[in-house]
């Protein structure tokens, strides 16, 4: 994830005098006794690419649904460029939505699908037939044009549906888990073409998954939802480098969390916490812009590639800890180490496999460290 | 040798019970009417060897087939089979598609229960449903009793012995064919296909159109075959329903046979029934054939 | 989201009032106590009582059983044999005239098929009777057996044939011992379907009965031509009572069937391995 300079960052959430595209204001969605989105607010901007991620059942399609017309808040407004439209029915909304199944009408051609939308806002043939055209080169897509849905692979019927979807220009394209029927391969080619037209059209994208990498590569800001929540909305950096919770952290890529008690260093402006987490071992020196009171239950979360593993203690580590490996992943760019310390917790270290032919360091059963910096984790309260 | 009595026993009893009597229907219709035992001539006579079969088939003629073509009465009975099937099967789709369509929409939990109550008049005797009819249209009949005592009409209507009992009839026993294949396209179709059109902008009447419609395609074509072409060759619901205004031609036929013994002219009303009859079986094993393609 | 609005309530509750009222007119009037079958003059069970005491209806009704039980059973038989050429004797001589004549009688007005069914029977010299009926309506129930069957017999899965027949099974036993007691359910409801088209004809047995033989739909047929008749609304209503219990029996059956089987794969993954 590399980042761009300052002064070209995207972050019109930043801005206070930027108005937002949709706003949620204490929406609630209720199914009988079912709550499915509990008192969300949210803003999302023109120009973003947002992503709602959590796990089946969390009530993000709910809220993209509702975007779309086909669910009413139960309680609450969803304002689209400062207009409440919970009185515009799905067709009169300039929103538009790809469909998990991507909903292609089987007997209408890959140009007639395209066409649809633009035929019911009554355009003339010739624009019609122009900006299908433009969709169609945008897509990749002009050799199918003729061709039935049943008669294009899988991936040709994805970029379909994201072509009839952006054929009104909607101000705002909603896409339900729009690569969920590719295989991993095309999925990540997928992700990047989406990225790309996106910028190229410069449309608002709100994209529904329960991938969590899909949900890092593609969007510049991600909700992380649960039970009908929203845990924490965020750029993709600051969700995997500062998770605000516990949830969070677990959900997004892999994380060691070890939960002690917290003991604030006084008065040293740094934020510096010791955490005791186990009997003879010394605290885990971390860093916060929290408060903790001493004595409150914390649980420190550290990603595995911010731990490094070494043969004898490193002189200058401010945690170091020793273990004995359990087992070892190799997944080719990386080795992930399994560490069970004498307290009996399983610690998790990763190491980049730079060099093509290298003698493993470490195999089962050997004594190492464990060392990280005083930076390297998150502290967090439950 | 196994194999073989397995398929000779339903082949040659087709070929016995199936295939050489409509033959035989073929040949009559190609002798001419005689009064005698049976009622038509030539007659096969193998004791003149092969002289006899040359006689024989000398004897055959088209004659009935012209017949057919100059007595008025034949080619008015066909062209009103046509029309009365035709119109019995819009009618059925009118009355069958509503049902379909909300047998389609009802709760998962109630549509086998549906899907019985459509099939079970199926079972129930074809002669008994077409009878029940005609306590309820004649003119002492229920709805002329229901419709006087709300005071809607003075004077019965005559609808029993008339073509409109005719339409009604049919439409009463075909209904579960229609309701069948238009039901299990539209069961099979994906709810987002109408989500996906609101979307683009379609309201909801426009929705059915531009996409359920179309997608029951091929629902509706069955169902329309399988009413119309039973319809067509259809018997007792002319002669119990119709009135004599009523021309159907397994009516003629019937009486052809029966009150007029002419079997040569039957057999030959028979064969021009079955060759009206090619066109729609071919176009009904098209759709179905097609519908099975793109089923996968 | 649910589209079931009262548009739909609406036409299905008019959808099948169209379908049962009239059945449903003709069993309350059956216990009409009136001759004049339109006009209501109270509760009576007067026309069963009649219908049983009437010799003519009681030979045919018998005639009918006869024929249906006669000629389903060996429409099964043979359409079951069909069934399995169609599907799996592969290609052989005259295969296409075969399905031809497997299908030709389904979509065959009656009306022909019982006039050329007559005329063999006249040019072979055969006697009309009990015997031409089962001749004919065998033929033409064998068909829709076969295409019961057969639509069973397409989605079989073959290997557990095929595991028989490695087990040592002569072809003949792997279809007694596996293929039929899998598509026997499909084998029930061609015989069941055959019962009902026999006692249902009213065409075909027109043709094929002699004087000999007078079977049910012929004679309800002669009398209704002359109108409506209390003691045909009784007959009606009693072979109405006995198609309805039959399915609803059939379907409480196989639904308990489908149940106790989810129950007990539900059982069987609980329980530990």
């Amino acid at each position: 994830m590399a980042q761009p300079s300052p002064q070209q960052v995207f972050a019109p959430w930043e801005d206070p005098n930027e108005k937002p595209l949709i706003e949620f204001r204490g929406v609630t969605k209720r199914f009988g006794d079912f709550t499915a989105i509990d008192d969300v607010s949210l803003s999302i901007f023109r120009r973003e690419f947002f992503a709602l991620l959590g796990p089946s059942g969390c009530g993000k399609t709910t809220l993209m649904r509702m975007l779309a017309g086909f669910e009413a808040p139960t309680e609450g407004t969803i304002l689209l460029d400062g207009q409440d439209i919970a009185p515009v029915p799905p067709n009169k909304r300039a929103v538009n939505m790809m469909f998990q199944s991507y909903a292609l009408f089987p007997h209408l051609s890959v140009w007639e699908n395209i066409a649809f939308g633009l035929k019911r806002d009554r355009m003339e043939k010739d624009r019609i037939a122009q900006r299908v055209d433009e969709m169609l080169r945008l897509t990749r897509l002009e050799k199918f044009a003729r061709r039935k849905p049943h008669q294009i692979s899988g991936g040709q019927r994805q970029r379909v549906a994201l072509a009839r979807s952006l054929a009104k220009a909607p101000k705002l394209l909603l896409l339900d888990e729009p690569l969920g029927a590719l295989d991993k391969k095309l999925r990540q080619d997928t992700q990047f073409e989406l990225m790309d037209i996106q910028e190229k059209t410069g449309t608002t994208f709100v994209i529904v998954t329960h991938d969590q990498e899909e949900a890092m590569t593609v969007a510049s800001r991600v909700a992380v939802m649960d039970e009908g929540r929203i845990i924490q909305v965020a750029t993709p950096d600051v969700i995997y480098e500062s998770p605000a919770s516990v949830y969070v952290a677990d959900f997004i890529g892999d994380v060691n969390i070890i939960e002690g008690r917290a003991t604030p260093v006084p008065d040293d402006g740094e934020g510096r916490v010791n955490v005791a987490w186990a009997e003879g071992q010394p605290p885990i020196r971390g860093t916060t812009r929290r408060r903790f009171e001493t004595g409150q239950k914390a649980w420190f979360a550290i990603r595995p590639e911010k731990i490094a593993i070494t043969q004898d203690r490193p002189e200058d580590a401010a945690n170091a800890v020793r273990g004995k490996v359990l087992d070892i992943a190799y997944l080719g760019n990386i080795s992930t180490y399994h560490v069970e310390l004498p307290t009996g917790h399983v610690v998790k270290a990763q190491t980049a496999n730079t060099r093509r032919i290298a003698r493993r360091a470490f195999t089962w059963e050997d004594e190492v460290w464990l060392s990280w910096t005083a930076t390297a984790g998150v502290l967090l309260e439950d | 040798m196994r194999r073989f009595a397995l398929i000779a026993m339903p082949y040659a009893w087709l070929l016995a019970l199936f295939l050489i009597p409509f033959l035989i229907v073929l040949k009559i219709a190609l002798s001419d009417y005689a009064l005698s035992i049976p009622p038509y001539t030539p007659t096969f006579d193998l004791s003149q060897g092969w002289q006899g079969v040359r006689d024989f088939f000398a004897a055959l003629d088209f004659e009935n087939f012209v017949f057919l073509t100059t007595d008025d009465l034949y080619w008015k009975a066909y062209l009103s089979s046509v029309w009365i099937a035709a119109v019995s099967t819009f009618l059925a789709l009118l009355v069958g598609y509503p049902i379909a369509y909300g047998m389609a929409r009802a709760a998962p939990e109630w549509r086998p229960t549906l899907l019985m109550l459509v099939i079970l008049p199926f079972w129930t005797s074809f002669l008994i449903r077409v009878y029940s009819w005609i306590g309820i249209l004649s003119g002492e009949g229920y709805l002329n009793q229901f419709l006087m005592g709300l005071g809607l009409i003075d004077a019965p209507l005559t609808i029993l012995n008339t073509n409109i009992a005719v339409y009604i009839g049919i439409v009463y026993t075909y209904l579960p064919f229609m309701i069948l294949p238009i039901y299990a396209t539209l069961e099979k179709m994906d709810d987002s296909l109408l989500e996906a059109a609101e979307d683009l902008g379609c309201s909801r009447i426009s929705a059915f159109w531009l996409v359920t419609v179309p997608l029951s395609k091929t629902g509706i074509i069955a169902g329309c075959f399988l009413v119309f072409i039973p319809a067509i060759g259809e018997f007792v619901i002319p002669s119990l329903l119709g009135g004599s205004e009523t021309l159907m031609i397994g009516k003629v036929l019937w009486e052809e046979f029966f009150n007029n013994r002419d079997w040569p002219v039957a057999s030959a009303v028979a064969t021009v029934l079955l060759l009206i009859l090619v066109i729609p079986i071919v176009l009904f094993q098209r759709n179905e054939q097609k519908q099975r393609e793109a089923e996968g | 989201m649910k589209r079931f609005s009262w548009f739909n309530a609406t036409s299905l509750t008019l959808g099948f009032a169209f379908l049962y009222l009239p059945m449903i007119i003709l069993i309350v009037y059956s216990f009409n106590a009136s001759k004049l079958v339109t006009v209501w003059a109270g509760f009576s069970t007067r026309w069963y009582g009649e219908l049983l005491r009437d010799e003519a209806f009681l030979d045919a009704a018998w005639v009918t059983l006869q024929v249906a039980v006669a000629s389903s059973t060996i429409a099964t038989v043979l359409g079951t044999m069909a069934a399995h050429v169609m599907v799996r004797a592969g290609r052989f001589w005259g295969r296409t005239l075969f399905s031809g004549m497997i299908y030709a009688p389904l979509v065959m007005p009656e009306v022909i098929t019982g006039l050329s069914l007559l005329l063999l029977f006249i040019n072979i010299g055969l006697d009309r009777g009990i015997l031409t009926i089962i001749l004919a309506h065998t033929t033409f129930s064998m068909c829709y057996v076969s295409v019961v069957v057969s639509s069973r017999l397409v989605s079989f899965d073959r290997s557990l044939e095929e595991a028989a027949l490695d087990l040592g099974c002569s072809p003949f036993e792997a279809f007694r011992l596996v293929t039929l007691p899998i598509i026997l359910p499909a084998v029930i409801s061609g015989w069941l379907l055959a019962f009902t088209l026999s006692l249902d004809d009213l065409v075909i047995a027109s043709f094929t009965a002699g004087p000999s033989a007078t079977t049910l739909p012929i004679k309800i047929f002669s009398s209704i031509r002359l109108g409506v008749s209390p003691e045909i609304n009784a007959l009606s209503t009693i072979l109405i009572a006995i198609v309805a219990a039959g399915v609803i029996t059939a379907s409480l059956v196989s639904k308990r069937a489908a149940v106790r089987q989810a129950a007990e794969e539900r059982e069987a993954v609980r329980a530990p391995a």
